[in-house]
């Protein structure tokens, strides 16, 4: 076994066990703070295959951002520091079967794709190639489509965020 | 991967840190000498001669003061909330580059930690980062005026991250590369502050809101919430706050010299690459006083006017600049 094995047994484990985490402890806070460490496991896996731009872009979006704002809403939330609230409501078993069919479901869709089984390989020194990524990005065979469907996702989502915000004024 | 090449890099990030821990001590001192002065007063002198000493009587006045942690407050994130706001701080000059190689042992050294060539992003994604510790300082002490402070931390601090990346692009599409090494080198002939003269401004006044430093420090107004995220602390938990506040003044000047002012470029430094750690400090301390200079001289921003100054000006001139930019580099290269 390598250091590299070695670091990233760890790194999964801690990784499970931070997400185990995030669904049981009583605190709404400290689940927050666990997803973080759920999403810093994840940085880690992706700078132990070298891709040093998404385990930065992986830092920067999912700690920098979303997780601050889960932080911020967990703040302006009632009661946020007690832990007397209950945990479950009464559809939690509806949520557990159709979680659960949609692990299952993934698998399998998954496991029909040849890169499944494939080992996973480490990216080239000096890290992955930022220009190849762009251009794939804006390219009309590449990926323009969804890149502009999530734009236009994010926009509508952003028009959303200010109609729901904006103060109306009576009358 | 071996044994000497791990000991310079653990060397080199000693160095780094002591850099950095000394540095806060004596910018504390600097900036009290400074405000003084243009307050027409004196300063710190009792402390040994000029009050070089009082670094380490402050420092050793925390150590001994009472530890208090409220009875409510949540007592893990309490605690470690000060650690979360000092690593970042520690770890984000990592990428800055000190100067070029020398010779030295008969070895030939290289005056940077590392240089990847995502060295930008990773200053932002470490900024981001420290917006943990303020945060969950203000909501773990379990007190209105902190959680207050906390609150407008995160929000200002979110904000201005935006214009401050954005700040980033002019440099990067000039040269073509996020490696702060190849920025630097790129600065030989002319700087940047004269090619980005908008970039400059926006980053020079996005980072003062980012490290909370006045006329930005809503964070901490004292008026209104007696001292905002860290009222709830004392002892070297609240030093660690205060350190993290001064060595993020001393990280942001030097990004902002090495994006900007030509980092350790300046004369002599091809045939003395020795001089490249000189110049970046001579420059570093002009920026720090200006920093102080700001502080002594405007007086602090309405919380909701530095909501609009961030999105509705800077936000938008950072872009205007971005994207002014980027079209006279297409021009020029047609």
């Amino acid at each position: 076994m390598t250091i590299m094995q070695i670091i990233f047994l760890i790194t999964a484990s801690v990784t499970l066990f931070a997400a185990l985490m995030v669904v049981s402890t009583r605190k709404m806070m400290h689940a927050a703070m666990w997803l973080i460490l759920v999403l810093f496991g994840v940085t880690i896996t992706f700078a132990l295959l070298e891709t040093r731009f998404f385990a930065i872009v992986q830092l920067v979006i999912y700690i920098g951002a979303i997780a601050i704002l889960i932080i911020f809403a967990v703040m302006l939330t009632r009661r946020s520091m007690n832990a007397d609230v209950p945990q479950v409501n009464r559809n939690w078993w509806l949520v557990m079967v159709s979680s659960l069919a949609l692990f299952v479901g993934l698998v399998t869709v998954m496991s029909v794709w040849e890169g499944f089984f494939v080992t996973a390989r480490t990216a080239p020194p000096g890290g992955e190639n930022l220009v190849q990524l762009g251009t794939a990005l804006v390219d009309p065979n590449g990926f323009v489509l969804p890149f502009e469907v999530a734009s236009l996702v994010l926009l509508a989502a952003m028009v959303g965020a200010i109609y729901v915000a904006a103060e109306r004024k009576e009358k | 991967m071996n044994a000497t090449l791990v000991i310079e890099w653990v060397v080199k990030s000693l160095v780094i840190i002591l850099v950095l821990t000394g540095g806060f001590a004596y910018t504390t001192l600097y900036e009290r000498k400074v405000l003084a002065r243009m307050q027409v007063r004196r300063g710190p002198n009792r402390a040994g001669p000029l009050g070089i000493l009082q670094p380490v009587a402050d420092g050793i006045k925390l150590i001994f003061k009472e530890e208090l942690t409220p009875h409510n407050a949540d007592k893990f994130i309490f605690t470690v909330a000060p650690v979360i706001t000092v690593v970042p701080a520690l770890v984000i000059t990592a990428v800055v580059p000190w100067g070029r190689e020398i010779s030295l042992f008969g070895r030939t050294f290289t005056l940077y930690l590392s240089n990847v060539n995502v060295a930008v992003l990773y200053i932002l994604s470490v900024t981001s980062i420290s917006v943990y510790g303020i945060t969950l300082a203000g909501w773990s002490s379990n007190n209105k005026y902190a959680t207050l402070g906390g609150v407008r931390a995160t929000a200002q601090m979110i904000s201005y991250e935006l214009a401050l990346g954005c700040a980033y692009i002019g440099p990067i599409l000039i040269v073509g590369s996020m490696s702060l090494v190849d920025i630097v080198e790129a600065q030989a002939g002319v700087w940047f502050i004269f090619l980005q003269p908008v970039a400059f401004l926006v980053y020079f006044l996005a980072s003062l809101a980012e490290v909370n430093r006045a006329p930005f420090d809503m964070p901490e107004a004292e008026q209104e919430l007696t001292a905002g995220y860290h009222t709830e602390y004392s002892g070297m938990k609240f030093a660690l706050f205060f350190m993290a506040e001064y060595i993020k003044m001393i990280a942001v000047a030097m990004i902002g010299v090495s994006l900007f002012l030509g980092g350790y470029l300046g004369p002599g430094i091809d045939r003395f690459p020795i001089l490249g750690p000189v110049y970046l400090f001579i420059k570093v301390a002009v920026w720090l006083f200006v920093i102080i200079w700001v502080r002594a001289t405007l007086p602090r921003i309405r919380y909701d006017r530095l909501m609009a100054l961030g999105w509705k000006v800077m936000f938008p001139l950072a872009l205007l600049s971005v994207m002014i930019t980027a079209l006279v580099l297409l021009f020029v290269e047609s």
